[in-house]
């Protein structure tokens, strides 16, 4: 009975909250700014928890000293050196010693630009090339007319593409125009992906739609 | 008509005696066994941190049939000194496997067990073997190769910079108008919204924003303008506050920073989303700039800030984001734009020697696209010797895994 309630009470705040947004769709509104106002203290409390619990406990509190030495993985000292850089970042509340927390910023950029590099090459520079470097005909030179224009498409987009996006030269004379014809496959891409990505934000909206009127006003069955 | 008689027994003994024969007689067994995998060998897999083990073997005789009698193989395995366990099953036909889910502290051995609908057959298990790791992954030397020489570049041309040398970068459309819409948020006298996008200082749009904040903070000392920038990151308020500050302090203006500039909202994108929305229709920005990583919020962030009619300058390299901001911004920086931006504004050696370096890269990978597509094209066409080994080495060089 108690849970029955307290569905139907989530339920109702969980509508009026849905509709205090949509109501910005009119204007801003004293409604939309309770709501706002809920959603941002709600979420900022509960992105504190979550990073409390998954980071601060789950992983160094249970790391350090739950988890029994034998299971323990090889490397399981490194998370005092994550301890260690947590710390120099809070150093920031103290204002003379505030300048240690870049330490811990430069290790972050400097760490993920490290780890990113081998990644971001392989996917976006050898394997853009790797798959548009191919023979236009097909490899047997018997591909059918729509694989040959398709092919043909692959290789000037991406070569104008590439000179669009060159910074050391001026686009003027055959390089600007070959540019020019970059930017024309980007903007037809762009198009066709915003196309694409208005159809899952209709998603999102039909979805909040569908609990308005199948889970709230039960008109939809 | 006794001979008669005596065929009549004679069959009749023969079809008793073959009904009466008991079911694992030599004959029909000999029929449905099958034999075992053989020559199965386990080795250490290679550039791995010790977590692989490679088998291989020969497949049964009787799974080369046709059809097969085989239906399938069992890869059994056991830590020495502990029992055995099976790890896969895998079809017919199946001649090797790797087992990604060893321990460096253990010895393991393996067998395979060949499946059939008469009956299984245990394969010779392994020699015991360790799995080790190894510091450098040799596969990709190719990637390292060309990893030296662009980064050779980026510090080649960081160097030419810092020694005085001036490096020519293009002028990027759009940049001009920053100073603009600046002015334009002066006159009006209303702020400046800045956005750096959600995601934290580890993202390279996240610091190509920084910078490009570091140069819109000075205007905006030196015209006195307001400057408001809500964030969705703790470390990138500290970093953006730091900015500012130093932008007001190089203006000569440091009294006139204050902290409230930069402000924390909410890690969740929509509540941050919310907030922005609400701040831009009551505060009424003139300039809003949304440079850095951006997700779904985009679209919404960009129509707010066109219905209450601000100048809009943005920028991201997330290529699903890019439409948006080219249809609801002003001025849209695309992809790479937003950290060739960042060199341009900041004139800083290293990024303009990071950005000329990636130029390098560019034009190599311009030359391998045309060089490439012609050996392709030519190779297989008319069957150009040259051409095809061009083609091949050329997939070698470039290939990823």
């Amino acid at each position: 009975m108690e849970s029955g309630l307290m569905h139907h009470v989530a339920l109702w705040l969980a509508a009026f909250l849905t509709l205090g947004i949509f109501s910005f769709l009119y204007r801003d509104n004293t409604w939309y700014k309770v709501c706002e106002a809920i959603f941002v203290g709600i979420s900022a409390g509960y992105w504190f928890v979550a990073y409390f619990w998954d980071n601060l406990y789950t992983k160094f509190w249970v790391g350090v000293w739950v988890t029994p030495m034998a299971d323990r993985p090889d490397d399981w000292y490194v998370l005092y050196v994550g301890a260690a850089l947590g710390i120099l970042m809070l150093l920031r509340l103290v204002p003379k010693v505030g300048w240690i927390s870049r330490w811990p910023l430069a290790f972050i950029v400097g760490a993920t630009a490290g780890l990113y590099l081998v990644t971001y090459f392989a996917s976006n520079v050898m394997l853009q090339i790797e798959d548009t470097v191919r023979p236009i005909f097909g490899a047997e030179n018997d591909a059918p007319i729509y694989e040959i224009i398709g092919n043909i498409v692959v290789a000037v987009g991406t070569f104008t593409g590439l000179i669009y996006f060159f910074f050391s030269k001026e686009h003027r004379g055959a390089f600007g125009r070959a540019a020019k014809v970059g930017i024309f496959f980007l903007m037809i891409t762009f198009g066709a992906s915003f196309g694409y990505t208005v159809m899952s934000r209709m998603s999102l909206l039909i979805g909040r739609m569908d609990f308005l009127f199948s889970d709230w006003l039960k008109l939809i069955k | 008509m006794l001979f008669r008689v005596a065929i009549a027994f004679a069959c009749l003994f023969i079809i008793a005696g073959v009904a009466g024969q008991p079911a694992g007689d030599t004959a029909l067994a000999v029929q449905q066994t099958i034999a075992p995998v053989t020559s199965l060998i386990a080795t250490n897999h290679e550039y791995d941190n010790g977590t692989g083990i490679d088998l291989i073997w020969v497949p049964s005789i009787d799974d080369r049939l046709a059809p097969s009698r085989v239906t399938g193989y069992e890869v059994w395995r056991s830590v020495v000194g502990g029992s055995g366990s099976r790890i896969a099953e895998l079809p017919a036909g199946a001649n090797k496997f790797t087992d990604e889910q060893c321990s460096r502290e253990s010895t393991y051995v393996y067998s395979v067990v060949a499946i059939s609908v008469a009956g299984n057959a245990v394969s010779i298990s392994t020699a015991p073997i360790q799995p080790a790791r190894e510091w450098i992954n040799l596969h990709r030397l190719n990637l390292l190769a060309i990893a030296f020489l662009v980064s050779a570049a980026v510090i080649y041309f960081i160097q030419s910079a810092r020694s005085g040398k001036k490096l020519f970068v293009r002028k990027i459309a759009g940049l001009d108008a920053v100073d603009d819409a600046i002015g334009r948020a002066t006159e009006m006298g209303r702020p400046i919204l800045f956005i750096p996008g959600i995601q934290d200082m580890d993202d390279v749009q996240t610091i190509a924003a920084i910078t490009i904040l570091g140069r819109v903070s000075r205007v905006v000392a030196d015209y006195d303008t307001k400057i408001k920038m809500p964030v969705s990151r703790s470390l990138v308020m500290t970093a953006a506050r730091e900015t500012i500050k130093a932008s007001y302090m190089a203006a000569g203006r440091p009294d006139a920073y204050n902290d409230d500039m930069v402000s924390y909202v909410t890690d969740e994108q929509f509540g941050y989303v919310a907030a922005v929305d609400g701040i831009m229709v009551r505060e009424k920005p003139a300039t809003c700039f949304y440079l850095g990583a951006f997700f779904a919020e985009s679209l919404i962030l960009a129509e707010t800030g066109n219905s209450v009619g601000a100048i809009q300058i943005a920028g991201t390299a997330m290529p699903a984001q890019i439409p948006f901001f080219v249809a609801a911004c002003d001025f849209a920086l695309i992809g790479e734009e937003l950290f060739a931006a960042s060199a341009y504004l900041s004139n800083e050696p290293k990024q303009l020697g990071s950005l000329k370096g990636q130029d390098v890269g560019k034009a190599v990978a311009l030359v391998v696209i045309v060089v490439g597509t012609m050996a392709a094209t030519i190779g297989s066409a008319w069957d150009v010797t040259f051409m095809n080994q061009l083609w091949s080495a050329l997939k070698v060089v470039f290939q990823t895994n």
